[in-house]
C-alpha cells in the first residue's frame, strides 16, 4: 500500500468566551502533519476537516447556563452534520459542555460539589480504549491531566448511567494516582467519578480535563499528547483504508 | 465674573455642592480661574472626579517624580500612558502595571475585586498588548477566630478570590502569582492589588491620543449605566461606617463582555484604522476625552445623547461620570471607518460615532444642541492641583530586646508559622483561578517567582509580587527597600533577572503628617531598591486614604518585578529534587528578629527594627546565584523570609515529600534566633553531590558568604541542629498544617 502523507486538518471552533481556542490549536500543531485551524462561529460549513474540536472556555460569558447558548451558534449546524456522518468532535471543558447541551453527548454538568471553581492536576483512569480517541491507552492506565471548571459535575439519570455503562461510553473517570476511583478522588462530585464519555457512535468525545494543557514537558507533563496521538493515529488510519 | 451655561433643571452651585464633591475652596478658585466663569453642574462633576488622588495623584505627585524611570529598554515611560512598555529583544515587548481596586472591595468584595482584574486588562491591551498573565496582592484582617471582624474577613477574603477567579478566569487569562497577608491593621480596609501583563511588537504600541483634527472618535463596548458612578472620587476618601450606602459607586464586571472587546480592540489595532485608543477606567467618559485631547494636543468633542445607554433617562451629569465596565473610546481614522465597525460588529459589541477631534483644544460635551462641559483639555488633565504635603519626623523603631522575648520551643513555634495565614500554603486561593490558561505557566504558583513561557514570542518570563508591610510599619523606608529586595531575590530564585518594576502605593489619609511621611519613605526607599538593581518603575497606582475608623493601614508599596530568564534549563524552583542531593546556604545564618513573624505570630508582638539591607552584597548574592544557575549546577533555590531558615527549609521539603537535616552549628545564639530570624539575603540552594566540589569552587569566587548546611534526605523528617540543640518534625505533619490551615479557616 502507499503511504500515505497527506495533512491532518483540524477545525478548532472559536465561539465568543472561547480561551482555550489558541491553546488547542497549537497543541495539535505541536504533531508534525497536522493543520489545526481556528473557525469563527459565526461560519457555517465543516467540510473537509478530519477532527473538530469545541475548545474549553465561557462561551457567552456561561450565561444562562454553560454552554447552552453556544449550541445555537451557526456553526453547530456544521457541527452535527460532520457528527452525524462520522467525524471525530473533540469538546474539552466548556466544549463538553456545549455537547451536552447540544445533545450530541447524553447528561449534564452542573455546578462543582465544593461550589468552588477548581484548577489543578488531576489523575485520571483509562476505562476504555475501543474508541479513536483512546486506542493508543492502555486500559486502566493513569493519566495526569489537569482539570480547571466550576461547573463539571456529572449528572445523568440512572438508564442513561446504566446505557453509558453497558455501551462502554465511559472513556475517563476521575481517580487517585494508583488508579483507584475513590470518592476522595473525585474532584467536583461527578456521578461515578465520570470525566470523559463519549457518543454511541464513539466519533464525538467529551471531557473536563484539559489535555491540551500537557502536551509539553516544560508545562508540567505530556500526558495529553498521548490522547492527541490515538485521535490523529485513527484519522491516518481511517484515512488509509479510504485510500 | 460670567455665569455658567447652567439649566434651569440644574442645581445651583453652592459651597455645600462644592464641598460634597470633593473640592476645596483653593481648588474651586482655581477651577474658576480656569474657566474664567462659574462651572455647570456637569463641569463641576468632571473637575471633581478628574482631580481626585485617584486621577491626578495630587498629593504624590512630587513624591513619584522621585522612581527612576529611564532607561535604554524603556519604550514607554511611567505616567505617559495607561501602562509602561519594556523591550525584550527580538523586536518584542512587555506592557505590565499593577494597579488597586481597595474601596470597591471593602464594600462590594466580589465586584470590587472583579472589576480591578478588568480595569488592570483593559489598560493592558489599550497598549496594543495581548494580555498574558495576571498576578494579585490581597492583604485583609485576620480569619482566625470567631469574632464578627474575623467572619467578616474571611467573607471579604472569600468574596475577593472569587471575584478574581471569576474575572481571570472567565476572560481567559491565567493568574500564575501573587500574596496575600493577613494583618487587623486592614480590618475594614482590605487591599486588592491587580496586576497585568501584556505582550506585543514594538510596532504595534498604541497611544492613548486623539490625534488628527476631524477624525471621528468612537465609543465601543457595553452600554453606559449609573454603575460606579464618581467611584475615582469614592476611592479618594477614607471608609466610614456609611461607606456601605456608597453600594452604587461599585461597578459591576462583564468578563464577557471584556473578553469580546479585547479581541476586537487588538483585531482593530492590527489594522492601521485607528489614531488612537483609550480604555474608560476611572472617571469614565470623562477622563478618556480629556486625557486623550491631552495627549493629543488637540481637543474632542462628544455628544453624550449618541452615548449608547443602558437605561433611560440618564442626565449628562451621570453619563459623563458614570463608570460603568468593558468601554473604550477609539479614535478612528477618517475614512477608515466601515473597518472598524466591521470589527465591533463580528464581536456583537455596541458602538457608536460619539464624536470628533477638533483643533481648539477643548473637551466639549454636548447634549444635543446644548453645550454642558466646554473645558482647556490640557488645564484639566494636567494643570491639577498639587500638594507638598507634610511629613511627621521618623522616629526609628527601638531595636528589639531579646531579653525580653520569653523562649518558646522552636518545635512548637515551626507547626504554628507554618499555620500562621500570611505564611501558610495558598493553594485554597490560586486552585480557585485558572493558572494554566493560555499553556504557558512552567512554575505554577506557589514557588518564590512565577514562570511563564510567551509561545508566541520564544521568551520566558518570571514575575513576583512582595512586601513586607510589618517592616514598612516600622520603618517604611527600610521595608520598601526590603520589598524591592526581596521581589528581586525571588527572580533571581528562579533563574532570571529582573527588567522592571510596578508598584502599588497603599497608605492612609495623606493630609496626617504620619501618613505622608511613610508615602514620601517608601517611594525613596523603593527608589533606591530600583536604582542599586538598575531597573526602572514602569508605573503603577498610588491609593490613599485607607482608613478605617480604627485608623490607617500598615504602610503597603506593594512591588510587582517582572523578569526573563535566558534558556529553559534554567528555570529553577523552590522545592528539594533528590535525596541525598546537598544543601547550601548563601547569605549568612542571621540573627535579627526585629519585625519578623516570630515576633509577631507567637509573641504578639509588632516591634523592634526591621532587618538590615546592603543593596551590594544582595546584587552580588543574586548574581551569584543566577550564575551558577546557569552553570546547570542548582537544583533548587528557595528565599529565606518570613519565618527564617527554619520556615525556607519546611517549604524546601513540601513538593516532593522529602525530607532534610540541617546543622546550624551556631553557638552563643538563642536557637529560636537562629531557626527564626530574617535576616536579608539569604538563599537555600540544594546541588547534587557530584557537583558540590565544582559549586564550592564557583562561590569561593565571589564575596557571597556560603555554607554546606545539610542534606536532602528521604527520611521523611525535617532535621535542624542548632549547635547544642536538636530538632525534628516529621514533613508530613508540617506539610499538613501548612497546607491545611487556610481551609479549615475558611470550610470549618
Amino acid at each position: 500500500m502507499p503511504k500515505v502523507t497527506t495533512v491532518i486538518r483540524c477545525a478548532v471552533i472559536q465561539f465568543p468566551g472561547s480561551n482555550c481556542d489558541t491553546d488547542c490549536q497549537a497543541a495539535l500543531n505541536s504533531f508534525p502533519g497536522v493543520q489545526a485551524e481556528i473557525v469563527w462561529h459565526k461560519e457555517t460549513s465543516l467540510a473537509g476537516y478530519d477532527l473538530i474540536v469545541l475548545p474549553g472556555g465561557f462561551s457567552y460569558g456561561d450565561y444562562l447556563r454553560c454552554g447552552s447558548i453556544a449550541r445555537f451558534s451557526p456553526i453547530m449546524g456544521a457541527v452535527r452534520l460532520a457528527a452525524s456522518t462520522g467525524v471525530l468532535v473533540l469538546g474539552i471543558c466548556n466544549g463538553f459542555q456545549i455537547l451536552c447541551e447540544a445533545g450530541l453527548l447524553p447528561g449534564t454538568l452542573m455546578r462543582n460539589r465544593g461550589l468552588l471553581f477548581r484548577c489543578e492536576h488531576q489523575h485520571l483512569s483509562v476505562e476504555y480504549t475501543g474508541t479513536p480517541f483512546t486506542s493508543g491507552l492502555n486500559k486502566g492506565q493513569v493519566l495526569d491531566i489537569p482539570i480547571a471548571h466550576g461547573e463539571g459535575s456529572y449528572f445523568a439519570d440512572k438508564a442513561t448511567l446504566r446505557e453509558l455503562n453497558a455501551n462502554n461510553q465511559v472513556l475517563l473517570r476521575y481517580a487517585d494516582a494508583d488508579g483507584v476511583t475513590s470518592d476522595e478522588a473525585n474532584p467536583n462530585g461527578s456521578l461515578e467519578n465520570i470525566a470523559g464519555i463519549c457518543s454511541h457512535g464513539r466519533n464525538v468525545f467529551g471531557l473536563m480535563p484539559h489535555p491540551e494543557r500537557v502536551c509539553d514537558a516544560l508545562l508540567g507533563g505530556t500526558d495529553g499528547r498521548a490522547i492527541f496521538q490515538s485521535i490523529l493515529d485513527s484519522i491516518s488510519k481511517t484515512s488509509a483504508a479510504r485510500v | 465674573m460670567a455665569t455658567s451655561p447652567a439649566k434651569p433643571d440644574q442645581p445651583a452651585i453652592t459651597p455645600e455642592l462644592i464641598a460634597k464633591h470633593g473640592l476645596s475652596p483653593e481648588e474651586y478658585e482655581k477651577v474658576l480661574a480656569i474657566l474664567g466663569r462659574e462651572p455647570s453642574f456637569e463641569e463641576l462633576g468632571v473637575f471633581s472626579v478628574m482631580w481626585s488622588e485617584h486621577c491626578s495623584y495630587k498629593n504624590s505627585r512630587p513624591e513619584l517624580r522621585k522612581f527612576p524611570t529611564t532607561g535604554p529598554s524603556v519604550l514607554v515611560k511611567a505616567g505617559e500612558e495607561n501602562a509602561g512598555v519594556i523591550d525584550i529583544g527580538d523586536g518584542w515587548a512587555v506592557a505590565f502595571k499593577i494597579e488597586s481596586h481597595n474601596h470597591p472591595s471593602a464594600v462590594e468584595p466580589f465586584q470590587g475585586a472583579a472589576t480591578g482584574v478588568g480595569g488592570i486588562i483593559r489598560d493592558i491591551f489599550t497598549m496594543g498588548a495581548r494580555p498574558v498573565f495576571l498576578m494579585d496582592s490581597l492583604r485583609f484582617g485576620s480569619i482566625e477566630g470567631e469574632t464578627e471582624q474575623a467572619k467578616t474577613n474571611r467573607r471579604l477574603f472569600a468574596g475577593v478570590v472569587a471575584g478574581i477567579a471569576h474575572y481571570g478566569n472567565c476572560i481567559g487569562l491565567p493568574t500564575i502569582a501573587g500574596e496575600v497577608y493577613f494583618d487587623d491593621s486592614y480590618n475594614g480596609n482590605p487591599l486588592v492589588n491587580a496586576f497585568c501583563l501584556g505582550i506585543l511588537r514594538h510596532e504595534q504600541i498604541a497611544r492613548g491620543a486623539a490625534k488628527g483634527v476631524g477624525n471621528p472618535v468612537f465609543y465601543v463596548g457595553a452600554e453606559t449605566g449609573r454603575d460606579g458612578l464618581a467611584g475615582a472620587a469614592f476611592a479618594s476618601r477614607e471608609l466610614t461606617e456609611e461607606s456601605k450606602a456608597d453600594r452604587p459607586a461599585v461597578q459591576v464586571g462583564d468578563p464577557f463582555r471584556e473578553k469580546l472587546l479585547l479581541e476586537a480592540c487588538l483585531e482593530l489595532l492590527a489594522t492601521d484604522a485607528v489614531a488612537g485608543i483609550q480604555d474608560m477606567g476611572a472617571a469614565g467618559l470623562t477622563c478618556s476625552t480629556c486625557e486623550t485631547a491631552s495627549r493629543g494636543g488637540t481637543g474632542v468633542e462628544i455628544d453624550i445623547q449618541l452615548v449608547p445607554q443602558r437605561a433611560k433617562g440618564q442626565t449628562p451629569y451621570e453619563v459623563l461620570l458614570s463608570e460603568s465596565q468593558e468601554r473604550m473610546l477609539v479614535i478612528v481614522n477618517k475614512g477608515q471607518e466601515s473597518q472598524v465597525t466591521e470589527i465591533f460588529e463580528k464581536w456583537d459589541l455596541p458602538y457608536a460615532e460619539i464624536g470628533v477631534v477638533t483643533d481648539d483644544g477643548m473637551m466639549r460635551v454636548r447634549n444635543g444642541d446644548d453645550v454642558v462641559v466646554e473645558i482647556p483639555a490640557r488645564s484639566l488633565a494636567d494643570d491639577g492641583p498639587v500638594y507638598y504635603r507634610e511629613a511627621a519626623p521618623f522616629t526609628p523603631p527601638a531595636p528589639l530586646d531579646l531579653s525580653s522575648v520569653p523562649y518558646v520551643d522552636p518545635v512548637e513555634v515551626l507547626p504554628r508559622l507554618l499555620a500562621h495565614p500570611s505564611i501558610a500554603s495558598k493553594r485554597w486561593v490560586w486552585r480557585q483561578y485558572d493558572h494554566m490558561v493560555r499553556t504557558g505557566t512552567a512554575v505554577l504558583p506557589g514557588s518564590d517567582a512565577a514562570v511563564f513561557i510567551v509561545r508566541e514570542a520564544n521568551k520566558i518570563l518570571a514575575a513576583a509580587t512582595d512586601c513586607n508591610a510589618v517592616y514598612c510599619r516600622l520603618d517604611p523606608k527600610q521595608g520598601a527597600r526590603i520589598a524591592v529586595a526581596e521581589a528581586a531575590r525571588n527572580l533571581a530564585c528562579s533563574g532570571a533577572v529582573p527588567i522592571g518594576v510596578t508598584d502599588n502605593l497603599n497608605f492612609g489619609n495623606p493630609h496626617k503628617p504620619e501618613n505622608f511621611y511613610q508615602l514620601r519613605a517608601a517611594v525613596e526607599g523603593i527608589s533606591e531598591g530600583c536604582i542599586a538593581f538598575n531597573v526602572p518603575v514602569t508605573g503603577g497606582n498610588v491609593s490613599l486614604y485607607n482608613e478605617s475608623p480604627a485608623g490607617a493601614i500598615d504602610p503597603t508599596p506593594t512591588i510587582s518585578m517582572v523578569g526573563i530568564i535566558d534558556e529553559a534549563s534554567h528555570i529553577t524552583t523552590q522545592a528539594f529534587k533528590k535525596s541525598g542531593d546537598l544543601i547550601f546556604l548563601l547569605g549568612e545564618i542571621g540573627n535579627e528578629l526585629g519585625a519578623s513573624h516570630y515576633m509577631l505570630a507567637i509573641h504578639g508582638r509588632k516591634e523592634g527594627a526591621p532587618p538590615a539591607l546592603d543593596f551590594d552584597k544582595e546584587i552580588a548574592l543574586h548574581q551569584t546565584l543566577l550564575g551558577v544557575i546557569r552553570k546547570g549546577l542548582v537544583q533548587s533555590a528557595h528565599d529565606c523570609a518570613e519565618g527564617g531558615l527554619a520556615v525556607a527549609l519546611a517549604e524546601s521539603c513540601f513538593g516532593n515529600g522529602l525530607g532534610a537535616t540541617a546543622d546550624l552549628c551556631t553557638v552563643d545564639q538563642r536557637p529560636d534566633l537562629t531557626l527564626f530570624n530574617e535576616t536579608q539575603g539569604r538563599i537555600l540552594i540544594t546541588v547534587k553531590p557530584s557537583d558540590a566540589a565544582v559549586l564550592e569552587a564557583e562561590l569561593a569566587k565571589t564575596s557571597v558568604p556560603f555554607r554546606q548546611i545539610g542534606t536532602v534526605t528521604d527520611n521523611p523528617d525535617l532535621q535542624i541542629a542548632t549547635g547544642a540543640s536538636a530538632y525534628n518534625w516529621p514533613v508530613a505533619e508540617l506539610s499538613g498544617v501548612f497546607e491545611q490551615a487556610i481551609p479549615s479557616l475558611m470550610e470549618g
